[in-house]
């Protein structure tokens, strides 16, 4: 007996219509336990060398971890996963909610779709009934619509992911919408399902998940919402969530504004948690098991309409908001619905929308072009920008491949302050005075996104005189001078990237949500002691999964090298503004990451990694990880 | 004291479903949970809860008397339950639930739900 998991596989083939229900291999549990290990060893195992990314070769997958849909504080994470449309290497996206918990509770840890359906269809399961359903009443049509109908046709208590008009056509960086509100934003993933013709895919599941303590979870259960509760950041972080964080973000000079020519803004306070518990805000609404939600639903209110919205999160704070010089808590979340409805990822969107706006300010896109005079700041101007993305009308057939491609075609050095790596938009931490959350960005496998890495914490303390584990809040209350930062040193920060690139990502691997462990620090020994009960399998969190985390940083670095031809450093650098600009205004006016300090932290990351001069694994370092890939 | 449900402060976890079944009936499974959590979105944006508030409507049905109230909760009495399930149509917020035996549970008020709930949307009062 597999205990912790479901047991099964479920393939569907939607090019000849097969749907094959297989025991889960033991392999996988064995050597890559669940979630994102899952993924990344389907992907290299299974996906054809130089798949299109769009076509009907790439695979879809659908991954849950051991832990995910058990009695443990945020079991809810659904990992996806295929080759990206937006970097042509791993892609993956997890999501919040309830939708892969059902997905284990109807007997499947890992779902593979391959192939490309012959009409628009949704996918329809049901415990072991699965089937590839017509879904042309449902073509065209917004999350929310869709999610209704689906729910109101087959029962309340299905669970529901579905794409929008951006994935249907195909926009690179297409998301899953699910739950009225939590999406798997990032690397295309969106698009990956819309080139499937896969419209939604519909679950409910009523069976048991055989865990190995059935008496025993329930009390060690217990005993960790029991030690959530007693952290001070049960009470202190929950109510804002990840929106908690802007003013810090502002304050230390990393907020990204104006398209990251800047990183600090005057209406901080205008966009922040306060304004949305003070403006917006209905209920918390958490994901399946959570006791910390950081979801916010609400109602936004603007010319444009009252729009109900879960969110914004700190990232569409940052990327629609600041970014795009957006400073009204309403109109960011009214871009927020916007993006939800038409599948957009906000952080991409607000970084393609920004990028537009400032191609626009230089006259790179003309107003003929454009089609409207936008500015910075106006809500019309942004929603008009990303409807025509979505729907890839002239202009937004352009942005809808991305800042990377964009740049390409539109030219005029404007490949300068596209702010991307690899292909994906950057986050929402400007890095210019934090160089080791730079070097996270830039080497992580999907592209410049913060789940991979966060250390802006350790690089601001290091900036103004703390150790670099010191407790940032802590120099705040200490008076520490945030007026004006120091520049901040780039020696050392790499043991912290490797760790970080190590932890994080760790928990994609049990399907739990990570921020139980980064924001109110529940301790690792919660996690071991659980994935003991519910697998009666022994793991050491320190040395078994992050060892096994690094081995997947490995290989998913070797699955890039095999789908992106000219693979390697010139990959990992970051847009030219953040060595070639001096930040303008802020607490950190003047600095920058000059291209030499960019190089030798790439030369010491690599070195530490075990990669040769131009980032690719070295053959010791594969035989150490016990990979077979070349 | 009977349980009660506060919907400004759940978040719709399901921590509740999974301690109830996880206690009850030794497996990981809410869809056989004694009380069920569901949000309703868009509008309102909240969410409720099906709940046994120990309202005796299941007794009043049972045609065998099989449902007798014991400290404040009405119990099965298996010896006289003969499987006629009229108390599951009677429950008006189906939380009478069915055993793979056909047999009728339901909420004992164990209380494991408002121990654990993280929002304390769930009391006993």
């Amino acid at each position: 007996m597999l205990y912790g998991y479901a047991g099964h596989t479920l393939r569907i083939d939607l090019s000849r219509g097969t749907i094959e229900k297989e025991p889960l291999k033991k392999e996988w549990v064995d050597d890559f336990i669940g979630g994102r290990g899952f993924t990344a060893k389907i992907l290299y195992d299974e996906n054809p060398p130089g798949a299109d990314p769009l076509g009907p070769e790439n695979r879809f997958v659908i991954a849950m971890g051991p832990l995910s849909g058990l009695f443990v504080p945020a079991a809810g994470k659904t990992h996806f996963a295929a080759k990206s449309p937006a970097t042509g290497g791993y892609g993956d996206s997890n999501m919040g909610g309830h939708f892969g918990v059902t997905m284990k509770y109807a007997g499947y840890d890992v779902t593979i779709l391959t192939g490309q359906a012959k009409e628009p269809s949704y996918i329809f399961i049901d415990n072991d009934t699965v089937e590839v359903r017509p879904a042309g009443h449902l073509w065209g049509k917004g999350s929310t619509a869709v999610e209704e109908i689906l729910k109101n046709d087959l029962g309340q208590e299905f669970q529901v992911l579905t794409i929008g008009e951006a994935g249907e056509r195909m926009v690179n960086f297409a998301c899953i919408s699910h739950d009225f509100g939590r999406q798997a934003g990032r690397t295309g993933i969106g698009a990956v399902l819309g080139s499937k013709n896969i419209k939604a895919i519909a679950v409910r599941g009523t069976k048991d998940i055989p865990v190995f303590d059935p008496k025993g979870l329930p009390k060690k259960g217990k005993q960790t919402y029991a030690a959530c509760r007693e952290k001070p950041g049960f009470k202190g972080w929950t109510p804002e969530g990840t929106a908690g964080i802007t003013n810090w973000c502002n304050d230390v000079g990393a907020l990204p504004t104006r398209n990251f020519v800047t990183s600090h803004c005057d209406y901080a306070d205008k966009i922040n948690g306060k304004a949305i518990l003070d403006e917006l805000k209905i209920t918390d609404k958490g994901c399946f098991s959570c006791p910390i939600p950081c979801g916010k639903y609400g109602l936004a209110k603007t010319v444009l309409g009252n729009k109900y919205v879960e969110g914004p999160e700190y990232e569409t704070l940052a990327l629609v908001g600041s970014n795009c010089e957006l400073s009204d808590i309403h109109a960011v979340a009214h871009v927020n619905w916007v993006c939800d409805e038409l599948g957009l990822d906000t952080c991409s969107a607000g970084a393609v929308a920004a990028f537009a706006l400032e191609c626009y300010e230089k006259g790179l896109i003309s107003k003929e072009e454009m089609g409207m005079d936008v500015k910075w700041g106006d809500l019309d101007s942004i929603v008009y920008i990303l409807e025509k993305i979505a729907k890839r009308e002239g202009i937004g057939d352009v942005l809808a491949n991305g800042v990377k491609k964009a740049a390409e075609k539109i030219g005029g050095h404007s490949s300068k302050f596209a702010i991307h790596v690899k292909g994906l938009e950057w986050t929402g931490y400007e890095s210019r005075n934090a160089p080791g959350m730079m070097l996270g960005y830039m080497t992580a496998d999907v592209g410049a996104h913060h789940s991979r890495c966060w250390v802006l914490g350790s690089d601001v303390a290091n900036a103004v005189g703390g150790s670099q584990d010191a407790n940032v809040h802590d120099l705040i209350s200490q008076g520490a001078d945030f007026e004006t930062i120091p520049k901040a040193d780039h020696k050392n920060v790499v043991p912290l990237v490797l760790k970080s690139q190590h932890l994080r990502p760790a928990f994609d691997i049990l399907g739990t949500c990570r921020l139980q462990y980064m924001e109110i620090g529940l301790e690792t020994h919660y996690y071991e002691e659980l994935y003991y009960h519910a697998t009666g399998k022994k793991l050491d969190f320190n040395k078994d999964l992050l060892t096994l985390s690094e081995k997947i940083w490995h290989l998913n670095r070797m699955f890039n090298k095999r789908e992106i031809p000219d693979f390697g450093r010139k990959y990992d650098y970051p847009p030219p503004r953040f060595y070639e600009e001096p930040i303008p205004s802020g607490p950190n006016k003047g600095h920058l990451v000059e291209f030499a300090v960019i190089e030798e932290m790439l030369d010491a990351y690599y070195a530490a990694r075990g990669w040769d001069a131009n980032g690719i694994p070295t053959k010791e370092t594969l035989e150490k990880f016990n990979l077979a890939v070349e | 004291m009977i349980l009660a449900f506060n919907s400004d402060t759940c978040s719709g976890c399901k921590a509740c479903e999974l301690v109830c079944s996880l206690q009850n009936l030794k497996t990981i499974n809410p869809s056989r949970a004694m009380l069920h959590v569901y949000g309703k979105f868009p509008e309102p944006g909240r969410y409720f809860a099906d709940i046994c508030d120990q309202c005796g409507e299941c007794a009043k049905a049972c045609p065998q008397e099989a449902i007798v109230l014991i400290k404040g909760t009405w119990r099965i009495d298996k010896k006289k339950c003969d499987g006629c399930l009229a108390c599951v149509s009677a429950c008006p917020v189906n939380v009478m639930m069915v055993d793979d035996d056909n047999m009728p549970y339901k909420c004992i008020n164990c209380r494991q739900c408002a121990e654990v709930c993280p929002r304390d949307a769930l009391t006993f009062q």
